[in-house]
């Protein structure tokens, strides 16, 4: 076998300016500081930290792996892909590639609203690295696999987020590079055509060319790939196969605290969930305790028309229930920049006394998902007495507990 | 690491060696986007390519009325007021609408520079070809403009794609300079139209070069379009102007350290585009 990618101490550096200062630099700004440089050698840059998003990394990919990329947000996932694309310098290290990159790091990159989809596979296609004379030998194949034959002198405006998926992902399929790059892009469109997505690029693989896919779909990854890397904090924390990444990647899930806090990432300005967290910080409850979470959204944004869940699942990654903004009626777009922490309440929790994890939704306005931190946290729901009859109540005896009466109730 | 096993080897700071073999790899992208940017100009809008021809055609009536009529200027010998200026607008608007185009051009297309790895180059240059279809559609109107007050093409006129590359020359440059600054410092986006605004009054557009006296006009000749605009009319209108040579001298010379400089700064910032955009 011969090894088409070669990563060494890889790492990614990037510097990080707080809230406080400007998002973009600014001329004056620059000029301010040289005089302030000048008369005032300490003078520091406004607050700023290091961070690596991706450190000492060293892997390899043999030709025809399908490699499943897995790791939590902010793992340093969508940071290799982009090293590995070019899109991005790495800081240190060095990476070797054998063969032709193409990467898909979102759908349509550079796709022109205004153009037809007829226009858009042409423009789509050069982007991505395809020739003219290879894009009009796959024409035909392209339409067909995105099934938007019928729209095809349509401006991709009018076409619905599924159509707009569909095309461009039916563009990326059909590149033929020695080594495709997979982002989560397939977590629109429904699951027939996922299915079909999924299909294609395992024949990718099975022509022997390699495939690098990052995804937060589990069963995905697990049918797709032939091994996994789990990324965890910017370091590979295990290399293998699929089925023990997995594992890995699900024991460090549940070590989280009872809190999450948006990690200073590359795209912190994307970020739209700044915390969740649970009250006092608590990572514990007792059975029928009200489960108090407050959620704090990155001010600066419009909320207007979204919409914020929160998932309750078991250790089995069952969901157990689920509680959301437009289920209650409260409208995000009434939020008060100066008080955008939300505040959650569960009455009575009655979830048999085990582990759980919390995933968090924020849905925009036209159902695209903006934000989905999968296992932002976890917490505990005690065991204890309720009906002070000295039995507790353990998982063989159901899901959930119902403090239910029993009484004797006199003949009629 | 055997690098020899391998294609390409990415490393911190590469070296740009190999940019101009890798640029011409991606020369399809350059028409790809030079006929987007060309089909979705004047989509939606009602009188479409049209515009091509109002934007100089309006502008040169009101300069000839303003400069010729009211400030009085004198023209250069026979030739019609209007065509003087004329001439001068063809290649500022190929200047100024490139450059506000180009300059604005890597932020427009920053999904494209965060997602997808090709010279970056690609992006402000490709942003010329459209406006220099729209200076071909203002050439033809040139000619009609030259057959209505009958006057005759110089001979000069055979040395005018040397003055167009020199247009596209500057421009590129300038382009180069805005479009990567402009990834970093959004200050650009108000420092170009101000440049625009600027430079219509200080280049000789709306008056002969000849009107500056003597004893500034190598200085004038700091701003390169002046050797442009001088270098359009000589060749078009020809016969009666003297060409300035210390004057184009010093614009061409201008132009190419422009040049150079835009390309060296533009290949080592264009590592970071995709870190701040």
């Amino acid at each position: 076998m011969t090894i088409v990618i070669q990563a060494e101490s890889l790492g990614k550096r990037y510097t990080l300016r707080h809230e406080n200062s400007a998002r973009y630099d600014t001329l004056s700004e620059k000029l301010a500081n040289i005089g302030a440089t000048l008369r005032n050698k300490k003078h520091q840059r406004k607050s700023s930290e290091e961070f690596w998003a991706i450190k000492d990394a060293n892997f390899s990919v043999q030709q025809g792996d399908r490699v499943g990329i897995i790791g939590k947000n902010g793992a340093g996932k969508s940071t290799i892909l982009k090293l590995l694309s070019r899109i991005t310098e790495p800081t240190t290290g060095k990476i070797g590639i054998k063969g032709r990159i193409a990467s898909l790091l979102e759908v349509g990159t550079g796709f022109h609203p205004e153009l037809t989809g007829r226009e858009n596979i042409y423009l789509n296609g050069a982007i991505l690295g395809m020739s003219r004379r290879d894009i009009q030998h796959k024409f035909n194949e392209i339409v067909s696999f995105s099934e938007v034959d019928r729209f095809l002198d349509t401006p991709v405006k009018r076409y619905s987020s599924g159509m707009y998926v569909r095309l461009a992902f039916a563009i990326a399929a059909h590149l033929e590079p020695e080594i495709l790059i997979v982002d989560e892009v397939l977590a629109v469109g429904d699951s027939q055509f996922q299915k079909k997505c999924l299909a294609k690029m395992k024949s990718v693989g099975d022509e022997g060319r390699t495939v690098l896919f990052v995804s937060h779909n589990q069963s995905a990854i697990s049918s797709l790939c032939t091994s996994a890397l789990l990324l965890d904090q910017g370091s590979i924390a295990f290399s293998g196969t699929v089925n023990e990444a997995i594992e890995n990647y699900n024991r460090l899930s549940r070590e989280n605290a009872g809190s999450y806090e948006a990690k200073s990432t590359n795209d912190l300005s994307k970020r739209r969930i700044q915390s969740i967290r649970q009250r006092d910080e608590k990572s514990a409850i007792a059975l029928f305790d009200d489960l108090v979470f407050h959620l704090q959204l990155t001010d600066g944004g419009s909320y207007k028309g979204c919409r914020v869940g929160l998932i309750i699942k078991n250790r089995l990654d069952e969901w157990m229930f689920s509680t959301a903004t437009q289920m209650v009626g409260l409208e995000l777009a009434t939020l008060d920049p100066a008080a955008s922490e939300i505040q959650i309440t569960i009455p009575q929790v009655n979830l048999m006394p085990d582990e759980y994890t919390v995933d968090v939704s924020l849905i925009g306005e036209d159902n695209n998902r903006l934000e989905y931190l999968e296992n932002a946290l976890s917490f505990t729901v005690l065991n204890r007495d309720i009906w002070n009859s000295g039995f507790l109540i353990t998982p063989h005896f159901g899901k959930v507990v119902v403090d239910a009466k029993w009484e004797f109730v006199k003949n009629a | 690491m055997d690098n020899r096993k391998f294609d390409f080897v990415i490393e911190p700071h590469q070296k740009l060696s190999k940019s101009f073999s890798e640029i011409w790899n991606y020369r399809e992208l350059f028409t790809v986007l030079a006929l987007r940017d060309f089909k979705v100009r004047y989509k939606q809008t009602a009188i479409g390519a049209s515009w091509a021809l109002i934007r100089p055609l309006l502008t040169t009536i009101v300069f000839t009325v303003i400069f010729s009529k009211v400030a009085g200027l004198p023209s250069q010998g026979e030739i019609p007021y209007a065509l003087t200026v004329y001439v001068a607008m063809m290649p500022w608007f190929f200047f100024s609408s490139s450059f506000q185009d180009g300059s604005n051009s890597l932020v427009a297309n920053a999904n494209m520079v965060s997602k997808v790895y090709f010279p970056r180059i690609i992006v402000p240059i490709s942003s010329l070809f459209v406006n220099f279809i729209d200076f071909c559609i203002a050439a033809l109107i040139l000619v009609a403009l030259m057959l209505y007050f009958q006057t005759p093409l110089s001979y000069n006129f055979i040395f005018l794609p040397i003055f167009i590359l020199l247009a596209i020359a500057i421009t590129i440059a300038t382009t180069l300079w805005m479009s990567a600054l402009n990834v970093q410092y959004r200050d650009v986006r108000f420092v170009v139209p101000f440049i625009v605004q600027f430079g219509l009054y200080v280049s000789p557009v709306g008056f002969a070069s000849e009107t500056i006296s003597n004893d500034w006009r190598l200085l004038y000749s700091l701003n390169p379009l002046v050797g442009v605009i001088d270098g359009f009319r000589w060749c078009i209108l020809g016969q009666d102007i003297i060409f300035y040579w210390p004057g184009m001298a010093l614009s061409v010379f201008i132009t190419l350290g422009l040049l150079i400089s835009g390309y060296s700064f533009f290949s080592k910032t264009e590592r970071k585009f995709a870190d701040v955009i």
